[in-house]
């Protein structure tokens, strides 16, 4: 807030902060557009007559100028929006101008800063008259050259953080800009760190802390602790809260002052800090909640120390974006607005938290659970609410863990998202609210009015309207905003909690299109798709009668997975199956009766030890189709088979004796007899798919793909790469184990290169679709491969002749359908299925990553959101 | 598909006055204008008609009628598409198969003549009743074989219809929607034929085209002489016309003008709605009362005022109404002018087109469609644009959440956006026991996921008040049970306010 004069031929530098909004302030003619042209990026600068002309088509036109400053505004305020430096490029004499564009910044949180263009009147006038575009009366120049000389004197108290005033034209010509990061921007810093919670005065934890870390602690000569520094150069960073309530709140100090200072520590300010430099600076404060036990302690030390105290405390930053703004640390948290961002709230809400308005019944402000809603890519690692455990949520860590009310100081190894804690020595102060939840209590009634939230709460606007989804295979992926509209109603109404929806299966193309008499397709043109992917070997697996299941199942019932994927409240509190829509499979005890024997098998197997698994995500198909698909089968195929049963018999009959009677029907008796065996066939085909089962009785489950596990707490593991055999024999490991419940997928391997192995396959297929079977999927041997056009297809399914009556209607095998049913268009199933298939991967790649429900459930809604696109039903 | 009609020689029993005796079976060839020596085949839109006689002598004649449907032709064709196109069920159906609308168009275009009576070589054969058996396999029979016979025999038929099994390999199934349908009887062969031209798509209960207005008129032709008088002759015209009102309506005006007769009861109210088709959530009629014709207002009626007044009392300017559907409610709360501020909720975006519609937003003013509002929103997932209002609705919408997912509702209802005022009304699962044919436990809709006793609502409620600081009340209503169980009125609400000193 300085006005900054330099007279002679010294070329001024004009400093403005990195974000801001630059409003330049000067009379038409005085180079206003000419200097934003020069001194700034193509983009930046906004000006009032390029809108004027945007809204009217004349940038003269005065009467467009209401309009012409509301686009100016949009347009500034969606730069600001994007944390982008503008420059608003208008005359600006006028306060009022001014007032909108100072609150413009302010509601962007960015800072103000004005340019004053001071040319005389007379150039200002001589270079209107030499613009042949411009229509600016002389005297339209002196009043504002009027009003610009009345602001001058008002400029620096409008709000601007920063007023440079240039006068005359060659000062004007040689300035130049300098931009300047701001305080809290640290972004060059990469660590790598350890985030420290509040520690309220608790020296002994902190230097235990510390030591844990790895930090080697440094005395001064009377033993206490003055600095601490770490041999692999990592750096601590203190959220805030240093003093207050605890034993020694100065040893603290002392401790962090001197890391900070020799650059082995960054610290932000809490709202203890803050409210120590107003007592220690005279003002008057009410002394409550510990103060007066740090202003008692600091009573002791010498004066020097207390100014030194005071300075190191109000000269701290209240937030920090680091680590090229993958990290911010703030005493309270920041909502990603936020972020890197300069202003009152800023800091007050780095500080104190957004709160409601509203106090509980302890009389304590509620706080508002903006981590709930934080959808930014920023880790945000802070403190100030004292939590039993230090928890992701939403890639937002409070490390509040409450030492001096008893509990634990907690820190965070970053990037390795490693939490170490150490226990309080003792209770040093006894909190106002419980800070440990009251076993007694009901959990969230406990809570009072306090708007106790999940954090899994998902938002509309998480899948809701045109988004895109970016994966680690296949990168961006978007979904149409008609397609979500409609998967918002499916998920909403009929499937699992998204907790629980670490995954949403991809659909299948089928192979292409077979051109040999009396079939649509064959394993021929399979095998010579995947060759033509560059592709060695692939594995053909028996396609099995049913309905696709995705199972996650933990280990243990209500165990902390459980919880955690909010399965603790399904039945049998270990998991959740699930149709590949999402809805439950089962309900009730038949649900649980299915977890526990999977649970139990992957024991029996092994393979919770192998996997090193708390948790296992598993692809399956589930048999009969008649379990889940009993309706359908009876309404549609049993229906059909029966009015086709009812009908040929007698039609035949009719033929029959009028061909005795010597009338000539034509072909029609053999016409007629060709589609009484086909539709004999085609009930022989849809009666495969129903047996009676009771409960669990009678269902099969026929595993074929690990697709994640995990530990109990949040990260683990995915298996894309692992290759099909091994997949399968984790399969065929469980049947082992529970051979009634398991169901083997019989499989056979085919070298793409050997003929006699392709004939081989192709031999395998007949023989299995002919007794019956409804085909075979055939994938890339190795899983997950990229071929010379990207991403191949994850499988490819090649259905049996039989099986295809139920899809294509009985009669499909007459040639003269198959010539019509041949022309079907593979192109857009194909597609579908490469981009559902790299959401499906990038969702369990997040659920390991440990990211937050709203990213994970982001990808598995993009798959639902998929499967409603509108493709041909029979492909 | 199929039908054979066979006549055999004789003098029609009782009947000799009206018309000449059949001496030659084969006369079926000159009545029908086919020529019992020779097959015929006939292209028609709806596949290919083959006519032929497996028997022709003189004591007895048969013609059959095979209609080859193209199944693949069905399907890439638009008018015989179905509702969905890209739904499975069209691949494979039973129209190639089944006696529908498709063999009653086959036979009306077969025997156009016939049907008209009209038989320049045989008129007084034609003119009066011969001795006929037909037989109709695969019949699709809507309502089974007893509809069969209440529809045929006031016609003079002696009908013998035998339930085709669903598949005899899996006895549990039982019945198919198929019977085997043989009718027998002394009939004008012109009448046999119209009796089965309107009979076979109204038994089906479908038709392969879409029921325009035309269809009234040969309603009317087909049925000349014996649709008037037939008992179930109201059923017959809302089925034949694909049940919309409108034609039904017009044709039973129709009628009663031409035979002078008194108007049919009115018993075509609950014809708005295919039987197929879900009734609205809840609405089950109140027992003892057909819902039609009384004077009461109907549970919905008198739910949706409830809530209503429940809004005034606590004096709501603004509401939400979360789960707004086609928009019954909002309609009503759109009337009043003491709200100010409407906003209608749905999970599915074609139940808001459709209150968009019943709403009239399209016409509406500005400051009309600023007042009422629609937006797609789901109930498990936070939504700030419902936040701000004076008062929330959830009328008959928490039973159709599963209810591991209620908690989630609760979130983002009572502690996201925490209006003054929440209105929950479900039905009362206990007075259930008054309605005839809801078995106990048994569900008043289809996607209900739950229906709750009193104490159950109120044990919800009761937890969810005090988690999220809300007072709560409950009421009845509809129809008090004043019977010796005291099972309580049909729908239950309940009625959270939040104490206005600890709003934000």
């Amino acid at each position: 807030m300085t006005e900054q004069h330099v007279t002679g031929a010294e070329p001024r530098v004009l400093s403005v902060p990195e974000l801001s909004l630059v409003v330049l302030v000067g009379v038409s003619g005085s180079g206003k557009s000419t200097f934003a042209r020069e001194r700034f990026r193509p983009f930046e600068a906004v000006s009032s007559d390029f809108c004027r002309g945007l809204v009217s088509g004349d940038v003269n036109d005065q009467s467009a100028t209401a309009a012409a400053f509301e686009v100016l505004e949009t347009i500034v305020s969606k730069r600001l929006e994007a944390g982008r430096l503008t420059v608003v490029d208008a005359t600006n004499v006028q306060p009022a101008a001014r007032r909108n564009l100072v609150a413009l910044a302010r509601a962007h949180d960015v800072l103000p800063v004005a340019i004053v263009l001071d040319v005389p009147e007379s150039v200002a006038i001589e270079r209107n008259r030499s613009r042949p575009d411009r229509d600016v009366g002389d005297h339209v120049v002196g009043r504002q050259r009027q009003a610009l000389r009345a602001s001058l004197k008002s400029l620096n108290r409008e709000g601007f953080r920063k007023v440079h005033v240039l006068r005359g034209v060659d000062e004007i010509a040689h300035a130049t800009i300098s931009r300047e990061p701001l305080l809290n921007d640290l972004r060059d810093q990469t660590g790598p760190f350890d985030a420290i919670g509040d520690v309220h005065g608790c020296r002994a934890e902190l230097e235990a802390l510390l030591t844990e870390l790895g930090y080697v602690i440094e005395r001064d000569e009377a033993g206490r602790p003055v600095d601490a520094a770490h041999p692999e150069g990592r750096r601590a960073i203190f959220l805030g809260d240093l003093v207050d309530r605890g034993p020694d709140s100065p040893g603290v100090l002392r401790l962090v002052m001197g890391m900070v200072r020799a650059g082995h520590a960054l610290a932000v300010p809490g709202n203890h800090e803050h409210k120590l430099v107003r007592a220690l600076s005279g003002r008057n404060v009410t002394v409550s909640h510990g103060l007066e036990t740090t202003l008692a302690q600091l009573a002791e030390e010498p004066e020097e120390f207390r100014q030194d105290v005071e300075t190191f405390c109000r000269e701290l930053v209240s937030h920090l974006v680091l680590d090229g703004g993958r990290l911010v640390v703030a005493h309270a948290g920041l909502k990603e607005s936020y972020h890197g961002r300069a202003s009152g709230r800023v800091r007050s809400f780095a500080l104190y938290g957004d709160t409601t308005g509203e106090t509980d019944e302890f009389g304590l402000p509620v706080r508002y659970p903006w981590a709930n809603e934080y959808r930014g890519q920023a880790v945000v690692l802070y403190g100030h609410t004292p939590t039993p455990a230090a928890e992701w949520v939403n890639n937002t860590m409070c490390l509040d863990t409450g030492v001096v009310f008893g509990g634990k100081l907690s820190a965070l190894r970053y990037p390795e998202k490693e939490l170490v804690a150490v226990p309080a020595a003792e209770v040093y102060y006894e909190p106002a609210r419980p800070f440990l939840p009251d076993p007694g209590a009901d959990a969230e009634g406990a809570g009072g009015a306090l708007p106790q939230r999940d954090p899994d709460v998902l938002d509309v606007t998480d899948v809701l309207g045109r988004r895109s989804v970016v994966t680690g295979t296949r990168g961006r992926i978007t979904i149409p905003e008609e397609n979500a509209a409609g998967a918002l109603e499916v998920m909403s109404r009929f499937a699992v909690d998204p907790r629980a929806l670490l995954y949403l299966p991809p659909t299948m193309s089928p192979v292409a299109t077979s051109g040999r008499p009396g079939y649509l397709e064959r394993p021929e043109d399979a095998f010579a798709a995947y060759a033509s992917d560059a592709v060695g070997q692939v594995v053909c697996e028996e396609k099995h009668m049913g309905s696709r299941a995705v199972v996650l199942v933990c280990r243990e019932a209500y165990g902390a997975p459980a919880r955690r994927f909010g399965v603790d409240v399904q039945p049998g509190g270990r998991g959740v199956a699930h149709t590949r829509t999402g809805r439950p499979l089962f309900s009730g005890p038949t649900a649980a009766a299915l977890l526990e024997r999977v649970a139990k098998a992957l024991d029996g197997a092994g393979v919770w030890d192998e996997l090193g698994a708390d948790w296992v995500l598993l692809d399956a198909e589930i048999l009969p189709w008649s379990a889940k698909a009993d309706q359908l089968i009876r309404d549609q195929y049993a229906s059909v088979g029966a009015a086709a049963r009812a009908v040929m018999p007698p039609a035949l009959a009719a033929l029959d004796a009028a061909v005795a009677r010597g009338v000539d029907v034509g072909d029609l008796r053999a016409r007629t007899a060709s589609r009484a065996e086909d539709t004999a066939r085609y009930t022989q085909a849809y009666r495969r798919y129903h047996w009676p089962v009771d409960g669990l009785d009678g269902v099969q489950l026929a595993p074929f793909q690990v697709l994640a596990s995990g530990p109990g707490e949040p990260g683990g593991q995915t298996y894309a790469t692992r290759d099909h055999l091994w997949h399968l024999g984790i399969a065929d490991r469980l049947v082992e184990a529970d051979p009634v419940l398991f169901r083997p997928t019989r499989r056979l391997v085919v070298d793409l290169a050997d003929d006699a192995s392709r004939t081989q396959g192709v031999r395998w297929w007949e023989e299995m679709t002919e007794a019956g079977g409804e085909g075979m999927v055939v994938k890339p041997l190795a899983n997950l491969v990229r071929g010379l056009k990207g991403l191949v297809q994850p499988g490819l399914k090649v259905r049996g002749r039989e099986y295809l009556r139920i899809i294509y209607g009985p009669e499909y095998t007459q040639e003269h359908h198959l010539d019509r049913l041949r022309v079907r268009s593979l192109g857009r199933k194909q597609s579908l299925a490469l981009r559902e298939y790299a959401l499906g991967l990038e969702a369990v790649e997040r659920v390991v990553a440990g990211e937050p429900p709203w990213r994970v459930h982001e990808a598995v809604f993009a798959v639902l959101a998929l499967e409603s696109e509108p493709v041909d039903p029979r492909l | 598909m199929l039908v054979t009609l066979t006549t055999t020689a004789g003098a029609p029993a009782g009947s000799v006055e009206h018309g000449a005796p059949l001496t030659d079976a084969t006369d079926l060839g000159y009545l029908l204008h086919k020529h019992p020596a020779r097959a015929q085949s006939f292209d028609l839109p709806v596949g290919t008609a083959h006519v032929f006689y497996p028997e022709a002598d003189a004591a007895r004649c048969t013609v059959a009628l095979l209609l080859e449907v193209d199944p693949v032709g069905i399907v890439r064709n638009k008018r015989f598409g179905g509702r969905d196109a890209f739904s499975l069920a069209q691949y494979v159906n039973d129209r190639p198969y089944a006696a529908s609308s498709m063999l009653a168009v086959a036979l009306g275009a077969v025997f156009r003549t016939a049907m008209t009576g009209r038989c320049d070589a045989r008129q007084a054969l034609a003119d009066g009743p011969v001795p006929l058996e037909i037989h109709v396999p695969a019949l699709p029979c809507r309502g089974g074989a007893r509809l069969a016979e209440h529809l045929f025999e006031p016609l003079g038929w002696t009908v013998d219809a035998t339930p085709e099994p669903l598949d005899p390999t899996v006895p549990e199934w039982g019945d198919s929607r198929y019977v085997d349908l043989r009718l027998t009887g002394t009939v004008r062969l012109a009448d046999a034929l119209r009796h089965l031209y309107v009979l076979l798509p109204v038994l089906d209960d479908a038709k392969h085209y879409w029921v325009t207005g035309d269809e009234v008129d040969k309603l009317l032709r087909a049925g000349e002489g014996w649709l008037a008088a037939h008992p179930e002759r109201d059923q017959i015209m809302r089925r034949y016309l694909a049940h919309q009102r409108r034609y039904v309506e017009d044709a039973t005006d129709r009628l009663v003008t031409l035979d002078g007769g008194a108007a049919p009861e009115d018993g075509t109210a609950e014809d708005g709605v295919r039987p197929d088709e879900a009734p609205a959530a809840g609405d089950v009629p109140a027992p003892g009362s057909d819902a039609v014709g009384t004077t009461a207002p109907t549970l919905a009626r008198q739910r949706a005022e409830a809530v209503i007044a429940a809004l005034h009392e606590v004096g709501a300017r603004s509401v939400v109404d979360l789960g707004c559907g086609e928009g019954a409610l909002l309609r009503l709360l759109a009337a009043d002018r003491r709200f100010t501020r409407l906003l209608g909720t749905d999970v599915a975006v074609r139940e808001l087109e459709k209150a968009a519609t019943r709403l009239r937003l399209e016409d509406a003013s500005d400051a009309e469609r600023e007042r009422v509002r629609l937006v797609q929103s789901s109930l498990t997932y936070r939504d700030e644009r419902i936040a701000g209002f004076d008062a929330a609705v959830l009328m008959e919408v928490i039973e159709h959440v599963d209810p591991p997912r209620l908690g989630a509702l609760e979130r983002v209802v009572f502690a996201e956006a925490r209006p003054g005022t929440v209105v929950v009304t479900t039905p009362n699962v206990e007075y259930n026991a008054l309605y005839p044919g809801l078995e106990e436990r048994g569900h008043r809709h289809a996607d209900h996921r739950f229906e709750w006793t009193r104490a159950e609502l109120q044990a919800w409620a009761d937890g969810v008040a005090h988690r999220h600081g809300y007072a709560v009340s409950f009421r009845d209503v509809g129809p008090q049970d004043v019977g010796p169980r005291a099972l309580g009125a049909p729908t239950q609400m309940a009625l959270f306010t939040r104490p206005t000193e600890a709003r934000a």
